[in-house]
């Protein structure tokens, strides 16, 4: 991969990274924030939904796995945040080896994979719900003490920019698999199982790296949410919403795409907002929305708006070799 | 080359396949033919790991390979291709052969050199740009060779890449399979369409209710009463002989 | 070690409660077995009967049981729609798009559920949600009674439905070999279609049975989903028997193990069995599909 290859890729993350310092209001910034955590764990499910075809419908299950594990580790151990971080990834990765493991050796595919996925995250939120280190019902909280050491700030736009360093981060992974043999092995393990066997493909190992760094980039985002909000508990950290909301960005945004989870959820984000001041404080329109979207792309735009725009690129670029 | 050893594969109280012995020289264009159902593609599949056999060994340059997964026997450089096509659909014709081509070349700048040229080689290279979805049969069965040739193999297994072509389809592609094996790469392949075994293959194996039931040069196998009745049923080759005996 | 008395309680309460199960799940298995899909939006469509149901109530006290005239065809036409207008042609046909199309729905129909009626949980209030049915020593709550016997009712309609009618064996048709039966001349998206409509309409159902004993809010047919699926896959994706069977099973798991662990740890078995045998026993503990 050359430097030509990322070139738009630095470009956009450039653009996102002033937006802060162009004075933008708090709660702006806020809700830009929230969209970057959930586009971080939208890049990771696309890592193996996208390019591996294994649709999870149960990716609450690294997000939260990577919020207790940093949660834990400072609440209850009194560790520092960054190695918190670190242990988040690690952890999210077990956990995906994990899953992974025991559905890819059991031949789960389709919607067995996304059932058992599903079902792994409620089991994990029911015990992180009962268990007494992960704080049960009442959750963790997290001690405010802003600075650098603690991964908190007291200038949000310093942690708009630490999520987005992230998110950068992922996007270039994401971008790697698309130049890479491994993505190209991934991908053809979504196309045809049997047919990349046949090319000397170790399918077992192809998915288990996709799904460990599917999990990893999840949890990095687990993290990061406990680390914004300072309080997590059962039911937002391994909460159905966020398995939706991993799996929504890339559908919508281009499936398989680079760009695809963090166009996706900024355009879904930036319709639930705008439906919200439309129609006025009612819970649940945005999430209407987002479903609407979610049947749409599929009906309309198999490839989300990445797709919708190439599509666009090309027909006027052919308009242009046509004069 | 290859050699497979008393090779037996039952499906719940099935015989598909009973002890079929057989070797592919290497170097040679060996033909497996068989009637409908006599067990041909099971005796690939388990030849080239995606069936494990119920006894019987499968050996490969002389190691014993019978429990290797799929991927392990491509690397050591056994290549198939599927009977019903297996495209990548979604992916592009070069990227469906770099898919191959990565098991030699861990660098992109590499892979797409090597598809490239082995897309071209196989008339591939106006559609190399194209979806896979997009290719016509023709091309989709020359997509299945290209890609296990991208590999880089020793050893060959065609299952049945003729069935569908029009004539002049199999007119063109029949002197590129000849073109691979002077290469060096020895073909093993499964076909229903006699004129091209007959004109392409060394050595032939017929396979009849599982069982190998004659080896021989093509024009020999033939005039095997065994196969005639495998073929016609029982009784076939002497009405054949009768039929033909007041001629002579 | 509890006395006779309670372990059989918890045995009669858990077939009881299964027997409901097995009416959601049978919902659930039909669709899987003639369309090959696996319905994410079964519990949101549950929440929309139940809330039919509770309006009918609320609205003009129409009673729960006499609301199944009404209830059971709207949600049958409810069904046929969506499978018709929505999941038919947005999903062209693929698997993992069915799976998210589904899941599309059910999001809109949850949160359009919570729209309008916020997140409070109503009940209805009859005069015989309380009333129980001596049996020996036992005392058996009346509605739960009343809902075990409709389902077995309901099953063994659905069974004639299925083997005696001309649409019932157009579905079998379908469901058996999809492209002989066009073939044949039968209108496969209307046949889906319908299928649908009876998967739903067994909600409607279960709806009518469930209101006098449970409460509603947008999120109590995810409850129940879950479960739904756990049965499914236990007694084989698309096996009716095996949908009655895993029900029954499922709810006398429950209740002995909310006897012996507390409520969420009794949930927590369900998942547990449900994902082993996902994983060791995929074509379920009863055998093969219908």
């Amino acid at each position: 991969m050359t430097l030509r290859d990322v070139l738009p890729h630095l470009g956009f993350l450039f653009a996102l990274a002033v937006v802060p310092y162009l004075g933008v209001s708090g709660p702006t910034l806020n809700f830009l924030i929230a969209v970057l955590i959930v586009a971080l764990a939208a890049q990771g499910w696309n890592v193996l939904g996208g390019f591996g075809g294994q649709y999870s419908f149960g990716h609450a299950a690294f997000f939260g796995s990577g919020a207790y594990a940093t949660a834990i580790l400072q609440v209850q151990l009194g560790w520092g945040a960054w190695v918190g971080l670190g242990a988040s990834l690690v952890v999210g990765a077990i956990v995906g080896l994990a899953i992974g493991f025991l559905s890819f050796r059991a031949g789960l595919r389709g919607s067995y994979f996304a059932l058992v996925t599903l079902a792994f995250a409620e089991v994990l939120r029911i015990v992180a719900n009962a268990a007494g280190f992960t704080g049960g019902a009442a959750g963790l909280l997290i001690r405010l003490q802003p600075g650098f050491e603690n991964l908190q700030f007291a200038d949000r736009r310093h942690f708009y920019l630490l999520v987005l360093g992230f998110v950068g981060v992922a996007l270039i992974l994401s971008r790697w698999l698309e130049r890479s043999r491994f993505g190209a092995h991934l991908v053809a393990v979504r196309e045809n199982e049997e047919a990349a066997k046949a090319l000397g493909v170790d399918t077992l190992r192809v998915k288990l790296g996709a799904i460990a760094l599917s999990a990893a980039i999840t949890a990095c985002s687990g993290c990061l949410y406990a680390q914004y909000y300072l309080y997590i508990d059962a039911n937002v950290a391994y909460g159905t919403w966020i398995s939706v909301e991993a799996l929504l960005a890339p559908i919508v945004g281009g499936i398989g795409t680079a760009f695809g989870p963090l166009v996706g959820a900024l355009a879904l984000h930036g319709v639930g907002e705008a439906t919200k001041l439309l129609a006025g404080g009612r819970p649940g329109l945005d999430l209407v929305v987002f479903g609407g979207c979610l049947i749409l792309a599929i009906a309309f735009a198999p490839r989300g708006i990445a797709g919708l725009a190439a599509r666009v690129l090309q027909s006027r670029s052919a308009a242009r070799e046509g004069r | 080359m290859l050699v497979v050893e008393g090779l037996t594969k039952r499906f719940a109280g099935l015989l598909a396949v009973n002890n079929a012995s057989l070797s592919v020289a290497e170097g040679s264009i060996t033909g497996l033919i068989g009637p409908n159902g006599a067990g041909k593609t099971t005796l690939f599949a388990m030849a080239s790991g995606f069936l494990a056999p119920s006894a019987g060994r499968v050996l490969f340059t002389g190691e014993d390979i019978t429990t290797e997964a799929p991927h392990r026997r491509a690397r050591r450089g056994i290549a198939r291709t599927f009977q019903i096509v297996k495209p990548f659909a979604g992916l592009s014709v070069r990227e469906n052969i770099a898919v191959g081509a990565y098991l030699r070349h861990p660098q992109r700048a590499e892979t797409l050199a090597s598809a490239t040229l082995i897309g071209e080689r196989l008339g591939l290279g106006p559609q190399l740009d194209k979806p896979a979805a997009s290719l016509t049969v023709a091309g989709r069965k020359r997509l299945e060779v290209a890609r296990a040739l991208a590999t880089e193999p020793k050893l060959l297994l065609l299952d049945e890449v003729l069935a569908g072509l029009n004539p002049a389809e199999i007119r063109d592609i029949l002197p590129l399979i000849r073109a691979i094996r002077d290469e060096g790469v020895t073909i093993f392949l499964i076909e229903h369409i006699m004129q091209a075994v007959m004109t392409l293959c060394e050595t032939v194996h017929v396979l009849a209710r599982g069982e190998i039931i004659a080896v021989g040069p093509p024009d020999m196998v033939c005039a095997d009463p065994k196969v005639i009745e495998a073929y016609l049923g029982p009784g076939a080759a002497a009405r054949l002989n009768a039929a033909e005996a007041p001629r002579a | 070690m509890f006395p006779t008395e309670i372990l059989l309680e918890a045995l009669l309460n858990g077939l009881m409660t299964g027997a409901i199960y097995a009416l959601i799940a049978l919902g659930l298995t039909l669709v899987y077995g003639v369309l090959h899909i696996i319905n994410f939006a079964h519990g949101a469509l549950l929440t929309c009967a139940m809330f039919l149901v509770w309006g009918g109530f609320a609205l003009v006290g129409l009673d729960p049981y006499v609301a199944l005239l009404p209830v059971v065809p709207l949600m049958f036409a409810l069904g046929y729609g969506v499978q018709r207008w929505v999941i038919g042609p947005a999903s062209h046909g693929e698997d993992n798009n069915i799976l998210l199309v589904t899941l599309g729905l059910s999001i809109i129909l949850e949160n359009a559920l919570l729209a309008v009626f916020r997140s409070d949980t109503r009940t209805l209030q009859t005069d015989y949600a309380f009333d129980v049915v001596p049996v020996g020593p036992l005392l058996l709550s009346t509605p739960r009674l009343i809902g075990a016997a409709a389902t077995l009712v309901v099953t063994g309609l659905l069974w004639l439905l299925l083997n005696r009618t001309d649409t019932g064996r157009a579905i079998r048709a379908v469901a058996h070999e999809k492209l002989g039966a066009q073939l044949v001349g039968i209108d496969v998206r209307h046949i889906y279609a319908v299928t649908f409509g009876i998967g739903t309409a067994c909600l409607g159902v279960v709806a009518c049975l469930l209101m006098p004993i449970f409460y509603v809010n947008p999120r109590s047919g995810g409850v129940f989903v879950l479960v739904a699926f756990t049965i499914v896959v236990l007694g084989g994706m698309g096996s009716v028997p095996g949908a009655l069977l895993g029900g029954l099973l499922i709810g006398v798991v429950e209740s002995y193990s909310a006897l012996y662990f507390g409520d969420s740890l009794g949930q927590l078995g369900i998942f547990v069995i449900f994902i082993l045998v996902l994983l060791f026993r995929p074509s379920g503990l009863f055998g093969a599909r219908a």
